[in-house]
């Protein structure tokens, strides 16, 4: 076998020969999904009713028209599910912290605990929002709120924690007991071993699925135009239907688009990170 | 020389299910001594270790802490676990938190104190024990030697009136141990009272005033180091050294 480079200059070869295949590599990826992405756009854009689907979902002008009011309805679905998430994230802990208690005195609010997971995660969450929309107000209790957009918000904010409850239960259970036995010989009470050993490293660990429940609640505020609030979703409704064109629906999926997306990557990198240290860390 | 007990065993028995681990053991240790557990993987060491720091709930008998009987149902657990200090086999280390931080939560938490003071206490102790250029790091950068030196001063940060130390070199590199066992040796030296279940013989050799051989939830054989492992009375005893002998661990 012949060598083409002696010793001295291997190295720099190597590397020529790396940066020469990712190159080669870059071009393959662009190439393919220019003919893949391109085929299917050819293939939409060739079909018969092509220029009517192009009237109706994707006409410019509709588009320019409808935006400025969709963007305002988005800013209602903003505002909402920053604040349900951030009640998620309090109600949820609570309710985990309720089903894990041992004491005999509390075992009504572990049983209440309980049935408050089975029901808000086994009904729909749109059932739900109806129930509590329109079902509270017409219980005419003084006190109790009659704005759809509170009445929407209490009906995620409940389904929801339901579900993140569960995650973070799930991660008070994944911390090895020998975290707790070494608190406990410290001298610490359970109540302190719970707060300063084990909630702080179940909640790094729960991060990710945290945020993967949030970003199906930022696309499930739109759920609550049953209920009539002028969020995204509903202007963009009636926008279509006043004009006959959907191009508003387009408009507003965009903005839901603009939200989910940028989450998706965080949770990306964040797993691709942890993956990383779980690789390098030693597993005890 | 009047002897001063720490901790008694009187008659403790421990079943886990169908398994009775524990089925009556008597222990007394003093103060400013060191005693040795040995047996066989599996005879109870962690187990007793444990329901002396009543992480484990005893069935019967009494432990005493100081001449107070501390497994009495109306005996406050937490604070008697407060005057001892436990080191894990597998070192348990918060890894949420660095170093310092480890070693500062029971003294501020546990016992309330201020926390420059215990930050003062905590860089002296690890300054000792070598370990003061990684107060800041976090346990999963340390090397298994130097997180079982932490879990160490951890237990100490609270000054224990006893240390319980569960077998503290067994999940450590051959080449580690020593580092560990030495600082032990140390704390002897200086007066610490301590309960060690232990399968390095030389060190018990070394280090404890009594050994003591836990076989069937009992404890077969004690006696002084050199008897006991030198010239053991008991055949369970012998059975059990011959086979450390054989395996070359003697
Ligand atoms: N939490 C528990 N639940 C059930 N069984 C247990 C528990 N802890 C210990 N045991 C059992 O008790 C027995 C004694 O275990 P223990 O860990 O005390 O032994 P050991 O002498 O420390 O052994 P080793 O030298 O391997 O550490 C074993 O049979 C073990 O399976
Ligand atoms: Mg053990």
């Amino acid at each position: 076998m012949q060598l083409t480079t002696d010793r001295s200059n291997r190295g720099a070869a190597r590397e020529e020969a790396r940066r020469r295949k990712s190159r080669r590599g870059a071009g393959v990826s662009a190439i393919s999904s220019v003919v893949v992405i391109g085929g299917l756009i050819a293939l939409v854009v060739s079909s018969k009713g092509w220029p009517a689907v192009q009237e109706t979902f994707f006409s410019w002008a509709a588009f320019k028209d409808s935006f400025p009011e969709v963007l305002r309805g988005f800013w209602l679905d903003v505002k909402l599910f920053i604040c349900v998430e951030i009640v998620v994230l309090v109600l949820g802990l609570v309710i985990a912290l309720c089903r894990i208690t041992s004491a005999a005195a509390l075992y009504p609010i572990r049983l209440l605990a309980i049935v408050y997971t089975d029901l808000f995660r086994g009904v729909p969450t749109i059932l739900v929002i109806y129930l509590i929309g329109f079902g509270l107000p017409a219980l005419e209790l003084s006190g109790v709120p009659t704005s759809p957009v509170l009445l929407g918000g209490l009906a995620l904010a409940l389904s929801y924690s339901a579900y993140v409850a569960e995650v973070y239960r799930a991660g008070i259970d994944s911390i090895h007991p020998s975290q707790k036995a070494s608190a406990l010989s410290l001298g610490l009470t359970n109540t302190q071993s719970l707060r300063l050993v084990i909630l702080p490293q179940a909640v790094r660990r729960v991060v990710p699925p945290l945020l993967n429940d949030f970003i199906s609640l930022q696309k499930d505020v739109a759920l609550v135009s049953v209920l009539g609030p002028l969020e995204a979703f509903r202007v963009a409704q009636i926008s279509a239907s006043s004009n006959f064109n959907y191009t508003p629906l387009i408009a507003a999926a965009v903005l839901y688009l603009c939200v989910t997306v940028p989450l998706a990557r965080v949770l990306d990198r964040m797993q691709a990170r942890r993956g990383q240290l779980d690789g390098v860390g030693t597993v005890r | 020389m009047t002897q001063t007990p720490v901790i008694e065993v009187d008659g403790v028995t421990k079943a886990f299910g169908d398994n009775q681990v524990l089925k009556g053991v008597d222990l007394t240790l003093t103060e400013h001594n060191a005693v040795a557990l040995i047996g066989a993987s599996g005879s109870g060491k962690s187990t007793l270790l444990r329901c002396i720091d009543l992480l484990v709930e005893i069935d019967d008998g009494d432990v005493l802490l100081d001449g107070e009987v501390i497994t009495d149902p109306s005996c406050n657990l937490v604070e008697a676990r407060r005057r001892l200090g436990f080191v894990f086999q597998a070192f348990n280390l918060f890894p949420h938190l660095t170093v310092r931080e480890n070693v500062v939560l029971g003294p501020i938490h546990a016992h309330g104190r201020p926390r420059a003071q215990a930050d003062e206490e905590a860089h002296e102790l690890l300054k000792r024990f070598g370990l003061d250029k990684r107060a800041d790091a976090y346990p999963d950068t340390l090397s298994g030697g130097q997180q079982q030196r932490v879990a160490l001063v951890r237990a100490l940060a609270s000054r224990p009136r006893a240390l319980l130390l569960d077998e503290i070199t067994s999940s450590l590199d051959p080449e580690l141990v020593g580092e560990v066992l030495e600082l032990v040796v140390e704390l002897k030296a200086e007066g610490m009272t301590m309960m060690i279940a232990t399968h390095e013989m030389s060190f018990a050799r070394e280090v404890a005033d009594e050994v003591c051989f836990l076989s069937e939830g009992r404890i077969a054989e004690r006696g002084d180091p050199e008897q006991v492992l030198g010239d053991p009375q008991q055949p369970e005893t012998q059975k059990f050294l011959r086979r450390l002998l054989e395996a070359g661990r003697l």
